[in-house]
């Protein structure tokens, strides 16, 4: 239980992850699909977000001036980072693959009248 | 400018994606010229950029000045260095080939198609180039992106075929993201050397072998390994032909790349292949992958989506290969990327000028090709000779090697998988061969003097022949030139076991 209760922002983000895989794969509809695939990767940002956390951390900015090293900085005093400027990326990432996608979805619907897999496949025969 | 070369490959292609709709604004029909001087350039910056490596050795370049473990790092060894030359090289063929068969299939899309066409070579040039595994996934990601907006505009089904691709390439691109986060969670690098330094100790880890196992599933979701190549035919069948002729022989071998980056460069080939069982299944998917494709390519009457199938039996070669463990079948196994980049570019490119000239691609519209169009033909039993593997072609070596490592590894199922592709090889397109010269369309012989008729030559216009021309005259020339190219380059590429 306790393993559940102190990794709880892990178990969230397999979650979610799974929410979102299920959706990509069982849903018929390209928009439901579409969902899934972005829940799908917000699950990642939870996860890179979450490795960064420190237990009695702040933010790290420095408050005071040091540019002549006189005393060292405590990293340990400060949250990591970089997975957040990673994230910043990915997330430019994921709303481009997001427009794409929804770009495709628009061109299937003007095509074919319909976002439903089942159906288009048999528009398509 | 030598020294500038490494960062100009990748940038002038981006530069110039940005200012294509521009170039296409002032006129439309500077945009071709635009896009061949682009890629000109960059060919030329990665041909002084393999020079430099083949004489002095491992070029590292660092953006901005940062020194690694904290900037980003490209970095340029023999293995990259040849890749680079073979996308923009092909890049550059089929910017050069693209002119007629856009102005027939999306005449009002040029300028758009040019510049995703121009960032999807960035990506590309991105992924090979970068010794970063975190910039590999942006550059990932930017290839994938243009590719399916490239097969989205294509013909009737593409848009759906592309939306299939855009599901399955994302899953495989989070996997590839969650393995850099968990090797950066136990490492706190995200520069290649770095963490191939840091990596050794934590081999044992639970999180590293995780890492490892995402790594695997997300890039062979992108090189349409067997099991995962569902994607695959119908997009590149779909896709408009300049789009599948960039798109095929360079999507897959640069996944290829990436494989053979994180099992030999990131992870020690110790680990991959010694610690972990990856090799035996590696080498068991890749014979999977060589059966099923060349069944799957049997049963096919599209002739584009024929080479689809091909390409995932060729998947196979080059992952059994690597799979096969021994420095003579990853030799052979590096020369076959080279080899089916150019092969693939041939037949795609035969595939395009059919679809030209016939408007489909289907084997039934082969009839009486040969007479047609025999120098098109004449490019396309040159590739065929060299995808079934007969000597003086460039197929034959990279299959001689594979099948001698195999042999030394005593894999046989391997050997056997390489013949039986080679057979169905010989069989797939000796009907091809059959049907363009004794079979007739039926109008041609309901007219009576059908033969006079069909045997009026019919060629391709130039900016398409010529390509494939120079593919297949490099065919010969790759495997005339063979021994060079593997002491000079691949000899230093393949990883030390």
């Amino acid at each position: 239980m306790e393993f559940i209760v102190a990794k709880y922002n892990y178990w969230i983000y397999i979650i979610l992850m799974m929410i979102g895989f299920y959706a990509m794969i069982a849903k018929k509809n390209l928009i439901k699909k579409i969902i899934g695939m972005n829940i799908f990767q917000t699950a990642i940002i939870l996860f890179f977000v979450s490795t960064a956390y420190k237990k009695g951390t702040t933010l790290p900015i420095l408050t005071s001036a040091d540019a002549h090293g006189e005393h060292a900085i405590a990293v340990a005093q400060y949250l990591n980072p970089l997975p957040h400027v990673l994230m910043l990326t990915a997330i430019v990432v994921m709303v481009a693959t997001l427009g794409v996608a929804l770009a495709i979805a628009i061109m299937v619907y003007r095509r074919y009248g319909t976002l439903n897999e089942d159906e288009i496949i048999k528009a398509m025969k | 400018m030598t020294e500038q070369a490494p960062i100009l490959i990748v940038v002038i292609p981006l530069m110039c994606a940005l200012m294509t709709p521009l170039v296409g604004w002032l006129r439309k029909s500077f945009c071709y010229p635009w896009v061949i001087l682009s890629l000109t350039i960059s060919t030329i910056c990665s041909l002084l950029v393999l020079n430099t490596v083949i004489h002095q050795g491992v070029i590292h370049y660092y953006l901005g000045g940062w020194l690694p473990p904290w900037g980003i790092e490209y970095v340029v060894d023999h293995l990259n260095a040849l890749m680079l030359v073979l996308v923009s090289g092909t890049a550059l063929l089929v910017a050069v080939y693209s002119k007629r068969s856009l102005e027939q299939e999306i005449p009002d899309k040029i300028v758009y198609f040019y510049t995703v066409f121009l960032l999807q070579v960035t990506g590309f040039l991105g992924i090979v180039i970068t010794g970063d595994v975190f910039n590999l996934y942006v550059f990932l990601e930017i290839a994938s992106l243009a590719g399916y907006a490239l097969i989205a505009i294509g013909e009737d089904g593409a848009p759906l075929a592309s939306f299939r691709y855009v599901v399955l390439g994302t899953v495989g691109a989070c996997f590839y993201l969650l393995a850099v986060g968990y090797l950066y969670i136990v490492t706190g690098s995200l520069n290649m050397a770095d963490l191939s330094r840091i990596l050794p100790e934590l081999y044992g880890s639970r999180v590293v072998l995780v890492a490892f196992a995402f790594f695997l599933v997300g890039i062979a979701l992108k090189m349409a390994l067997f099991p995962l190549h569902v994607w695959l035919p119908d997009a590149y069948t779909k896709a408009p032909s300049t789009a599948s002729l960039l798109l095929a022989p360079l999507m897959t071998k640069v996944a290829i790349y990436v494989m053979i980056r994180v099992m030999f460069t990131v992870f020690k080939p110790y680990f991959s292949i010694e610690l972990l069982p990856v090799a035996q299944i590696m080498l068991w998917v890749g014979i999977i992958a060589i059966f099923a494709g060349a069944i799957m390519a049997l049963a096919q009457i599209d002739f584009k989506r024929m080479l689809c199938y091909i390409i995932v039996a060729e998947v196979g070669y080059m992952v059994g290969g690597i799979g096969v463990a021994n420095a003579v079948a990853i030799k052979g196994a590096i020369l076959h990327i080279m080899n089916d980049v150019v092969m693939t570019l041939g037949l795609f490119a035969v595939a395009g000028i059919i679809s030209y000239k016939m408007r489909h691609h289907n084997l039934s519209d082969f009839s009486g090709l040969f007479k047609k169009m025999p120098f098109t033909m004449a490019a396309l039993v040159t590739v065929a000779l060299s995808i079934v593997g007969v000597p003086p072609t460039c197929g034959f070596f990279s299959k001689w090697y594979l099948i001698q490592g195999a042999i030394m590894a005593g894999s046989w199922v391997f050997v056997v998988a390489l013949l039986f592709s080679s057979l169905i090889n010989i069989i797939l397109f000796f009907r091809i061969f059959e049907i363009g010269y004794y079979s007739f369309n039926e109008t041609d012989e309901a007219h009576g003097h059908g033969h006079e008729e069909s045997a009026v030559i019919n060629e391709a216009p130039l900016s398409m022949l010529i390509p494939t021309y120079i593919v297949a005259a490099l065919i010969i020339f790759i495997g005339l030139y063979n021994q060079p190219i593997l002491v000079n380059i691949i000899q230093f590429a393949v990883p030390k076991l």
